[in-house]
């Protein structure tokens, strides 16, 4: 038995998650990925009225805080049978790519980057000259020069001498798997504070059809209620004017960190893969879906991009032989049912996590950016392709380095920038459709006495899917499958681990006090754990137990 | 003088004028209620932090959107409140450290700084089954915040579900959620929204900072000065309920002409708050502007009192 490592919290995510891995010979032999917390919302739901549940199910996530919101309202309007009209269709694209953007750069920046920049190397040792020219070398940043890195500098100066260190004390700093040159660090420190407050600036794209972010306020089932918003030209301006502000970020800063950070940190080309791929697709661009869909669904298995097949929502089952609920066997969402039984926290053998195990013909699957590059990649898409290999070239590495932790994170960088510019032309479509006097947004509808409904998505995180029953028009059942149920879900009955446990077997640990490699395989694949945990038990007074290791 | 005129400059480089950043300090005073005589002392507040004020964050069960609002904050920008006004000494969202580091950093600013922080608390507290519903390391949120609360200078309960137990708090309240109030029988200042505008918290902290003391509260320890009147009488669309013209079906033409939204369900008549007045995402719009109905969602037990949302009240 190798030794154990436990960190708890895992921060720089959403949501409250144990991570407990056991090292041997300086690698990481075995994980275990622990939800530690639950709400309940599912049982909530029950008995309400069905257009409530968007609403409900948005407040999973206020990261993520468009995802459920949309695939909620799909899942009912599946279920009561209302087709929305095209610029509903259009706007909800919008507002998606936009949370494609803003959520992959706070990603990147301020919940990835700390595991790779050090921070106190930028501060103490980076010269901004030095600094300058690398920059210039590597991107078209619009903010440079010797003198903005070294007034960068000396802010940070200012705050690590205050001494008043705040969420930059006692972090990993000086570990020996920093590789990045002091002026590498000090590039992207300041890209950190510039990410900072460009993110603030582009959820005001959420605001302008959403009413305000997080938790945006305009979908309804049916359409969208911004019409007011389309019809002022200004509006629509303001929202592509800070589109092209935030696809600018993303062209000339984004994308050439990942690039300048990757090249120093190839050898993560080759740790924290998985072999199996899910995404449903998204970004519909006509009615037809899912053919239409921009960035598309299909299901990878051991890693063979040429045996790739279409997604079918039947075959999802979730297993909680691992986790704490009653036994039962593995169960499609639709059936879902949910009857939590607390209990020691038993990694070993028994069960050890509130996250279910989803399974799609009964294998684990990575779902995410990753996932989705690889599906878009095997069938072709022309702008995936291009970015890929483009990507792949310039690190001169081979195609097998993006089932990988690194891949993972350069994929991510990738679809925004695709994501990202698709945005210019459905504004287009937008503004052509009210040229021609389509200004509708909202289609008309009944709701049934009872009805059976879904909605799949893929969301920044990966393959979203909610599911919805209705009678005597309550809400009777109600089950989400989420990205993050899928990457951090424990063993499943067959002793097949979640994504992230099977991705960290093998990680390199250079210190198991400061277990920094870790880190950067969790962190790649985005947590955000209160999305992942949502359901509790009404009615058992046990007390959930947890053994300190 | 010298470090006033130090601290324009330094605004200067990073891109803001110091017309802007007085606009900004005057549209805070008056946010806050008070005269325009305050706003030079409103901008000292941010211009010379002698030791920035200490800030111990503590995420229990919520969705992060109030961290995520406070990050969008746009005047101050985030990047200057985290590294020039205020000290965030543990924030498990935006914190380098991680595991058993985080802990040592708690406990250190609590030794430090005990009785000198702002506590600001996002999430309810699971308090059936002795709050075994939501952990850290092991210990329970009630554990936690029996720890830290007690030990600010101020509780600072941002959003509806550290406020009032917000949405897992909604029947049948599986985990015996509650506010942070409720939960710990102690007193606190509430910031209710889902999530709340992050004007709101700005103006409490300056208040904070300016007086040394937390801004005038109502009896559901609200600051007055946000959550003083209705988001109906201050709604824009006021004249349309006055003259009965109503949206009564989205995608309508009465919707598309902005009329009121009062029959849609809209809760604006019962809800306390300065959404049409300070907007969200600087000032870009709110959920009325965009069409929807009001949810009432800084009201405590919104998400019971005020469903189903699309019902006429």
């Amino acid at each position: 038995m190798g030794k154990k490592i436990t960190i708890d919290p895992v921060t720089r995510i959403e949501g409250h998650l144990r991570i407990e891995v056991e090292v041997e010979g300086g690698k990481v032999k075995n994980a275990w990925s622990s939800g530690q917390m639950f709400r309940g919302i599912e049982m909530i739901l029950q008995g309400r009225d069905p257009r409530d549940a968007p609403l409900f199910t948005q407040r999973s996530c206020g990261v993520c805080t468009y995802v459920h919101y949309l695939s909620s309202i799909r899942a009912v309007e599946a279920a009561v049978g209302v087709k929305i009209p095209d610029n509903a269709r259009i706007l909800r694209n919008l507002l998606h790519a936009a949370q494609y953007q803003h959520d992959h750069i706070v990603h990147f920046y301020h919940l990835h980057a700390l595991d790779w920049v050090d921070i106190v190397s930028a501060v103490t040792k980076a010269d901004p000259v030095k600094t300058a020219a690398l920059a210039d070398t590597v991107s078209n940043a619009p903010l440079g020069g010797a003198s903005y890195y070294k007034q960068v500098q000396q802010r940070l100066k200012t705050f690590v001498d205050s001494g008043q260190l705040g969420p930059i004390n006692n972090a990993y700093w000086g570990h020996p798997a920093y590789k990045l040159p002091p002026e590498a660090n000090l590039m992207a420190a300041s890209h950190y504070i510039e990410a900072l407050r460009l993110q603030a600036k582009a959820a005001r794209m959420h605001a302008i059809f959403g009413g305000k972010n997080p938790h945006l306020q305009s979908l309804v089932v049916g359409g969208i209620t911004s019409v007011r918003d389309i019809l002022t030209p200004d509006r629509i301006a303001e929202f592509q004017h800070i589109w092209k502000v935030t696809q600018d970020f993303v062209r000339n800063v984004y994308i050439p960190d990942i690039l300048a950070v990757a090249s120093f940190y190839k050898d993560w080309g080759g740790i924290g893969g998985t072999d199996n791929f899910l995404a449903w697709g998204d970004f519909p661009e006509t009615e037809k879906e899912p053919d239409s869909n921009f960035m598309p669904g299909g299901v990878i298995m051991k890693r063979n991009l040429k045996g790739i097949k279409m997604p079918n929502q039947e075959k999802v089952a979730e297993d909680v032989t691992r986790a704490w609920y009653e036994d039962g066997t593995a169960k499609h969402p639709s059936k879902g049912e949910t009857k939590p039984q607390h209990g020691d926290y038993s990694p070993e053998k028994g069960r050890y996590s509130w996250i279910k195990a989803p399974r799609y013909e009964e294998e684990a699957c990575e779902v995410g950016p990753l996932a989705r590059t690889l599906i878009a990649y095997a069938k072709g898409k022309k702008e995936i392709k291009e970015t890929v290999d483009n990507v792949l070239k310039t690190l001169d590495i081979p195609a097998d380095a993006l089932f990988s932790t690194l891949g993972r994170t350069a994929a991510r960088a990738i679809e925004t920038l695709v994501v990202g510019n698709a945005m210019e032309g459905w504004i287009n479509q937008l503004v052509g459709n009210i040229k021609k006097g389509d200004t509708k947004t909202c289609q008309s509808w009944k709701m049934p006495d009872k009805a059976m409904g879904y909605g799949l998505n893929d969301v920044p995180r990966g393959a979203l899917g909610h599911w919805i029953e209705i009678e005597n028009k309550k809400i009777k059942n109600y089950q989400y499958v989420v990205p993050s149920t899928w990457n951090l879900g424990p063993k499943c009955g067959k002793g097949k681990p979640g994504p992230v446990e099977e991705a960290l077997i093998g990680t390199p640990i250079a210190d198991p006090k400061r277990p920094l490699e870790v880190l950067r395989t969790v962190h790649s694949f985005d947590p955000c754990i209160a999305c992942a945990v949502h359901v509790i038990d009404p009615d058992s007074n046990e007390v959930y137990k947890i053994r300190v290791t | 003088m010298e470090k006033e005129k130090k601290f324009y400059e330094r605004l200067e480089q990073k891109g803001v004028s110091r017309r802007s950043f007085m606009k900004y300090c005057t549209f805070l005073t008056a946010s806050m209620g008070l005269s325009s005589s305050y706003v030079p002392r409103v901008t000292e507040v941010f211009a010379a932090p002698i030791q920035r004020p200490p800030v111990i964050w503590l995420n229990f069960a919520e969705c992060t959107g109030c961290t995520e609002a406070f990050l969008r904050s746009s005047y101050p920008f985030p990047d200057d409140l985290i590294l020039e006004i205020l000290s965030v000494e543990y924030h498990e969202t935006i914190m380098a450290a991680a595991g058993h580091q985080t802990e040592e950093n708690l406990q250190e600013a609590l030794k430090k700084y005990s009785g000198k922080f702002i506590c600001v608390v996002e999430g309810a507290i699971a308090t059936k089954y002795d709050g075994a519903y939501g952990k850290i390391r092991g210990r329970t949120f009630l554990e936690i915040a029996k720890d830290v609360c007690p030990k600010a200078a101020a509780v600072i309960c941002l959003g509806t579900c550290s406020s009032y137990g917000g949405i897992q708090a909604a029947k049948p309240n599986p985990g015996g959620y509650k506010g942070v109030g409720d939960a710990l029988g102690m007193k606190t200042v509430n910031i209710p929204g889902c999530p709340p505008n992050p004007v709101n918290l700005v103006g409490t902290v300056v208040n904070y900072l300016l007086f040394g003391r937390l801004p005038k509260i109502d009896d559901l320890g609200r600051p007055d000065f946000a959550y003083g009147k209705s988001v109906h009488d201050q709604c824009p669309r006021r004249s349309h309920f006055e003259n009965e013209e109503f949206v009564t079906r989205f995608g309508s033409q009465e919707a598309a002409q902005g009329y009121c939204l009062y029959k849609m369900g809209c809760k604006g008549p019962e809800t306390y708050n300065n959404c049409p007045v300070a907007k969200f995402n600087d000032g870009t719009s709110w959920p009325v502007e965009a069409g929807h109905p009001c949810l009432g969602c800084s009201e405590p037990d919104f998400w019971d009192k005020m469903t189903p949302f699309f019902e006429e009240m």
